[in-house]
């Protein structure tokens, strides 16, 4: 799981639970793989995720790097930057760990890297 | 004479297959470039189109996409008849021409509809000798390629002596059929009994217009073939399914020369085989029907082959049983039951999900299967924000199709709007009982054959006992 797909998960369909996100991450293993740097789609995606949310878990992950509290002006022109969001979004993954609801505590496991948000027939 | 070559004819020349996917293709695509063209032939079932763009970069943009395309050519000149087409050759095209006669060139005789042998085609090559060729033949590795092309219309039982079109113009461009070797099933790493062939795949992510750069999600994923196509054209792919076992590639294999599946099967292992995987985000285990995604979460596309319940169950998380509870370490490996999910709602959902999802002007693209003889129009799904811009038909059987339907959306989702809208959900049964109903006069025609088989087999050992020889 890659921190721009944590981004976009929530936990909002079990039971009781009303936002449900961010999503905490407890992970065992995770891996870095180097991904192809395309500037246009990062500066397109950073308006689409809670930043805040995308710190956060990259600073568990110890990947926070050189990424900034805030996003700068001017993105699409700050190479430096795009690229440390870049390392964040697609190059940080997590291999096998939990996914934990904020509210209810439930954990998602990650398997293989692919988390499994199934919920139990009495937690819908 | 500057002015007359603005805009060039070009040729689309076309694989007669999939044929109702044809002009879906190309409204698509031209839109997803911005392609400004006026076609002069654009028939539904013609496999040559004759268009005129503004360059030739357009030319091979088109051929950049489209898996229905064989070749473009630059059209020198075309008529309905040989002589005209000579003329035109001769009189008005003579600066086309001579600017790209003068490299190493070879021609190649095409006909559609009638079949020629190599010497005849020789022969025909033999009408052009009046060009004003500067250059040298090169069969091998010419510079240039040129084609005349004779169409004999399409009705196999009834070829006119002379064609119906003639082209004469020089190749631009292959489309792209090849991915239809490059993606092939056969030699793909992770594959299903589902796995959607790399022709259609391609054609759905066409029509969802996903360019380099946009994230595209396929919920009902699978092994992820219809990913592969968009992650090979640029696009950030994301899948989901609920299915546990699919995607840890745990089912059983579907080759049928695989006993077991190798370990690192998986679609991030396709997107690897290709050479794509830096365009492939993630897949998750999710049920579409309790979606995992935040409701602001924006996507480009959406496109999707969604399971009808014919090859592969429709299911959705729940229990008709009242508070089940499942303990502690039951549940990370439990695998929640699953309860029918019908047809109708699971368009709605989907539907309703794009309008939520997509950006505006986004498109979601998905197979809706139909019995034919009762399909009618109004059982498509009709949604206040998403308007149907394409629907081409592949025929399955004699008595059922799918369509691939492709949604726009025009406006963001507000609290009045009328809720989304779906003729009766009949298919399934229809399906079945068609299938049934076949295999009912199937095993009645049997019974019938073997009675018959009986009374024939009496009535000789009848007659042999009457005549007193009773051999063996
Ligand atoms: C027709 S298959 C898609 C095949 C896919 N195109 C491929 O390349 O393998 C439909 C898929 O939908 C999944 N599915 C069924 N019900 C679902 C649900 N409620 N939510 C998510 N996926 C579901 C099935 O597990 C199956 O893999």
């Amino acid at each position: 799981m890659k921190l721009l797909t944590h981004n976009m998960l929530s936990s909002k369909s079990l039971k009781g639970v009303v936002v449900g996100y961010p999503l905490k991450i407890e992970a065992y293993d995770v891996k870095v793989t180097e991904v192809e740097f395309n500037p246009e789609f990062i500066a397109k995606v950073i308006p689409k995720i809670d930043y805040s949310v995308l710190i956060r878990a990259a600073e568990y992950l110890g990947h926070v790097g050189k990424l900034p509290g805030h996003v700068p002006e001017n993105v699409e022109k700050n190479t430096d930057f795009l690229k440390e969001v870049h390392h964040a979004l697609l190059e940080v993954e997590v291999v096998k760990g939990d996914l934990v609801c904020p509210e209810s505590g439930r954990r998602f496991p990650i398997t293989d890297g692919i988390p499994n948000m199934l919920l139990n027939e009495d937690e819908v | 004479m500057s002015q007359k070559f603005r805009y060039k004819n070009y040729l689309l020349w076309f694989a007669q297959e999939h044929v109702d996917f044809r002009v879906a293709e190309m409204d698509s695509i031209f839109g997803m470039f911005n392609i400004k063209y006026n076609s002069i032939v654009k028939n539904k079932i013609h496999p040559f189109w004759v268009v005129q763009l503004d360059s030739e970069d357009d030319a091979r943009k088109i051929a950049s996409r489209s898996i229905l395309l064989r070749y473009v050519i630059e059209l020198w000149a075309f008529s309905t008849d040989l002589s005209c087409l000579n003329l035109q050759l001769q009189t008005e095209e003579v600066e086309l021409v001579s600017t790209h006669m003068s490299s190493t060139f070879k021609i190649i005789v095409e006909t559609f509809g009638k079949h020629f042998t190599q010497k005849e085609k020789i022969d025909k090559i033999e009408n052009f000798k009046y060009l004003p060729y500067k250059g040298t033949v090169s069969l091998k590795d010419p510079d240039k390629i040129l084609y005349y092309i004779e169409y004999y219309g399409l009705d196999a039982n009834n070829v006119p002596e002379k064609p119906e079109n003639v082209f004469f113009g020089r190749w631009i461009t292959d489309g792209q059929r090849n991915l239809m070797k490059e993606l092939s099933l056969k030699q793909r790493k992770f594959i299903g009994n589902t796995s959607m062939d790399p022709q259609l795949s391609v054609i759905m992510v066409n029509q969802t217009k996903a360019k380099e750069g946009d994230i595209i999600l396929d919920p009902f994923v699978g092994t992820g073939s219809v990913l592969i196509s968009a992650a090979k054209f640029g696009a950030y792919t994301l899948g989901a399914d609920i299915d546990y076992q699919t995607l840890h590639a745990r089912t059983r294999p579907s080759r049928i020369t695989q006993k077991v599946r190798e370990k690192d099967e998986s679609v991030a292992a396709n997107m690897k085989q290709y050479g794509i995987q830096d365009r492939y985000l993630d897949v998750i285990v999710s049920d579409f029907t309790k979606s995992a995604w935040r409701s602001c979460f924006q996507i480009d596309a959406i496109v999707t082959d969604p399971p009808y319940g014919i090859r592969e169950s429709v299911e959705k998380i729940g229990t008709s049983k009242d508070s089940v509870s499942i303990s502690e370490e039951q549940a990370d490996s439990h695998i929640p039951s699953k309860v029918d999910y019908a047809l109708p709602h699971l368009f709605k959902d989907l539907l309703n999900f794009a309008a939520e999802h997509l950006k505006m002007d986004g498109r979601v693209v998905f197979w809706f299967p139909i019995f034919r003889k009762t399909f009618t129009s109004e059982q498509l799904p009709v949604h206040p924000c998403l308007e149907l811009v394409a629907n081409s038909e592949q025929v399955l059987s004699s008595h059922s199709s799918r369509l691939l339907l492709t949604y726009e959306k025009t406006k963001e989702v507000e609290s009045d709007d009328p809720p989304c809208v779906i003729g009766e959900d009949n298919f399934r049964d229809l399906f079945f009982n068609e299938r049934e109903e076949k295999r009912k006069v199937r095993r009645a025609r049997k019974c019938e054959e073997r009675a018959r088989m009986k009374r024939e087999w009496e009535k000789r050992v009848m007659a042999s006992v009457s005549s007193g020889d009773s051999a063996s």
